[in-house]
């Protein structure tokens, strides 16, 4: 099974965002970045995949700038084998990350895509599905488990509102992980320096024929309204105090 | 301008988040249509045919909606966008599964997680775990939207739209419904609930859990959790509360040992009073609750649980 996973450069999620006092935008200079969390899960998976011999190869694809290169390291670092970068400094919005992908999925020909249920800079939680609608492919998103069955299907466990629920896929599909799928490794020194040698290819959306024009443009970003400071109650009994006469919620 | 909802149902009843979804689709300045997909649910369609302001409920009743499964449901609203000028769904997990995959078929960019309509192109969502809020216009003709259930009224029950049934989608055998864990629970639905007591880390084992579910039981509330206690084993998944779980907003929030790590505040910071009981008077989670206790949480909870019930 040949498995490739999509990975994207995000700000790292410690990291607190600065509006730009214009209102233009996030400020994003100078900030740490980091892989996205649920496609360092979606890594994680499908290199176990490999050393289970369940997968034979493990493609990692970013879309972005040069410094997406990092990010593909990583996941190479990981236990990746080969990096597909698609190189573009314009911003792409969900659809046509997922058309991108399409793309790179038939240059590539790989039995499961797997990504990131979103991304943790825009939340969107998109780009898995449209991928799988544009290919025609079933998918299985926010999953917490994954198992090989009979007849070459997959099962799969999905984390749902009112609890979990199994679903059975036949590959090609396409996966999004949740949180609680694995907890990725943290690539040790050797496999670093290894995945420096790794292949890295690089491609433009051009190259690959898909139009990345955006659909949304931006108007304005503003703060989200603040909360105001609270305070400090000294005891249980002032707390219920000041919410059954105070906030009048009890 | 004409909408078409997305239900969000059991079956057997309607869940309130259609509601919200109703009303962002009215706030669009049209009609608003609403669509149950499912296998036996007669009984949702009647309730979404109360809604007020629904035009007509559509019905798809059939053995290949029963799962929701999210390949046949984009089938089936891809096959009805024709009459409508936007889609929307609420954003829960069957939202968030099944619209991307229409706005994909539809080769519209779709509007996650909308908290307000400017226009009928303009819409607000949160960004960045919501520490910020974008507003973005969408060029394509058709929209397709989810709606963030808590930032928007729910709708009146005061409606009377006929309910008309429609062809349902082909089944796909690709992927196939094996089974379903749902946690049965006798307290209201976390995104719904007037109360909602969420328990962390500091909690210390799934044991002690039980403190926060006496707590939830006595003001009538829901219990919730921070990805932490949901890792440790203490609660099941659909507790988590958060950027990646759910969005709750209750007139009281009682946060128990949970630090307020910028994930979890994003799923909680618009509830209308917020307290926070936490060992560690440093603890962010302080910087966003109304009211702070800093205290042990098996000195505090009991006490409180005492004071209550007295
Ligand atoms: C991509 C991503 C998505 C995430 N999504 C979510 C999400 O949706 N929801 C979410 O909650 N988290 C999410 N997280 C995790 C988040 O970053 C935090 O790790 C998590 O919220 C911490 O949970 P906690 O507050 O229970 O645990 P901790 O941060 O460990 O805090 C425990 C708190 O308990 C207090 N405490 C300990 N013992 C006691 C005691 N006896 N009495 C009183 N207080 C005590 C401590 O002082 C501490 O403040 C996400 C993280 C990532 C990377």
């Amino acid at each position: 099974m040949k498995v490739l996973v999509a990975v994207k450069r995000v700000v790292d999620y410690n990291v607190k965002i600065r509006i730009k006092p214009d209102g233009s935008g996030v400020d994003t200079a100078n900030l740490k970045m980091s892989m996205n969390p649920f496609d360092e899960i979606a890594v994680e998976e499908a290199v176990r995949w490999k050393e289970k011999g369940l997968a034979t190869e493990v493609v990692v694809v970013s879309i972005g700038p040069q410094a997406a290169q990092d990010t593909l390291r990583t996941g190479l670092a990981m236990g990746a084998d080969r990096a597909l970068l698609i190189k573009t400094d314009a911003e792409v919005q969900p659809l046509a990350v997922a058309k991108l992908l399409k793309a790179a999925a038939e240059r590539e020909k790989p039995d499961v895509v797997i990504l990131g249920k979103q991304a943790i800079d825009d939340d969107s939680n998109q780009t898995g599905q449209m991928l799988a609608a544009l290919l025609g492919w079933p998918q299985g998103t926010f999953i917490s488990a994954t198992e090989k069955t009979g007849e070459g299907r997959l099962s799969v466990v999905r984390e749902i509102d009112g609890g979990l629920e199994t679903l059975s896929l036949a590959p090609p599909c396409v996966l999004t992980t949740d949180l609680r799928l694995n907890e990725p490794r943290y690539a040790s020194l050797p496999n670093i320096m290894k995945a420096k040698k790794k292949p890295l290819d690089t491609v433009a959306p051009e190259e690959l024929g898909v139009d990345i024009a955006p659909r949304l443009t931006l108007v304005k970003v503003e703060e989200p309204p603040r909360r105001k400071a609270g305070v400090i109650v000294g005891s249980v009994g002032e707390l219920v105090d000041r919410l059954k006469n105070e906030a009048k919620v009890l | 301008m004409r909408a078409l909802v997305l239900a969000e149902h059991d079956n057997r009843s309607l869940k309130p988040a259609t509601h919200a979804a109703v009303t962002a689709a009215l706030a669009l300045g049209g009609s608003a249509d609403v669509l149950v997909a499912g296998a036996g649910a007669a009984a949702a369609a009647e309730a979404a045919a109360k809604i007020a302001g629904v035009g007509r409920v559509l019905l798809a009743d059939d053995p290949a909606h029963a799962e929701a499964l999210a390949e046949p449901l984009a089938d089936l609203l891809v096959g009805l966008a024709a009459e409508y000028d936007a889609l929307l769904a609420p954003a829960t997990a069957c939202g968030k599964n099944a619209m991307p995959r229409v706005a994909a078929l539809l080769d519209v960019q779709q509007i996650s997680e909308i908290v307000a309509v400017v226009d009928a192109d303009t819409f607000v969502r949160p960004i960045y775990a919501g520490n910020a809020l974008a507003t973005v216009r969408s060029s394509d003709a058709k929209k397709v939207i989810t709606v963030r259930t808590t930032a928007f009224e729910k709708a009146a029950e005061t409606g009377a739209a006929p309910v008309e049934a429609i062809a349902a989608a082909a089944p796909c055998d690709a992927a196939r419904f094996l089974e379903r864990r749902v946690v049965e629970s006798v307290r209201p639905e976390l995104t719904a609930a007037r109360v909602v007591v969420a328990g962390g880390r500091g909690i210390g084992s799934d044991g002690a859990f039980a403190l926060v579910s006496q707590l939830a039981d006595l003001l009538g509330g829901a219990v919730g959790a921070s990805r932490a206690a949901v890792d440790a084993g203490f609660i099941p998944n659909d507790a988590q509360v958060g950027q990646t779980g759910k969005i709750v907003a209750p007139d009281l929030y009682i946060a128990v040992g949970i630090s307020g790590a910028i994930q979890h505040i994003a799923g909680m910071k618009d509830s209308k009073v917020i307290v926070a009981i936490n060992k560690d008077g440093e603890a962010p989670i302080f910087q966003v609750a109304d009211y702070g206790l800093v205290a042990d949480v098996f000195e505090a909870v009991p006490a409180l649980i005492d004071s209550l019930s007295a």
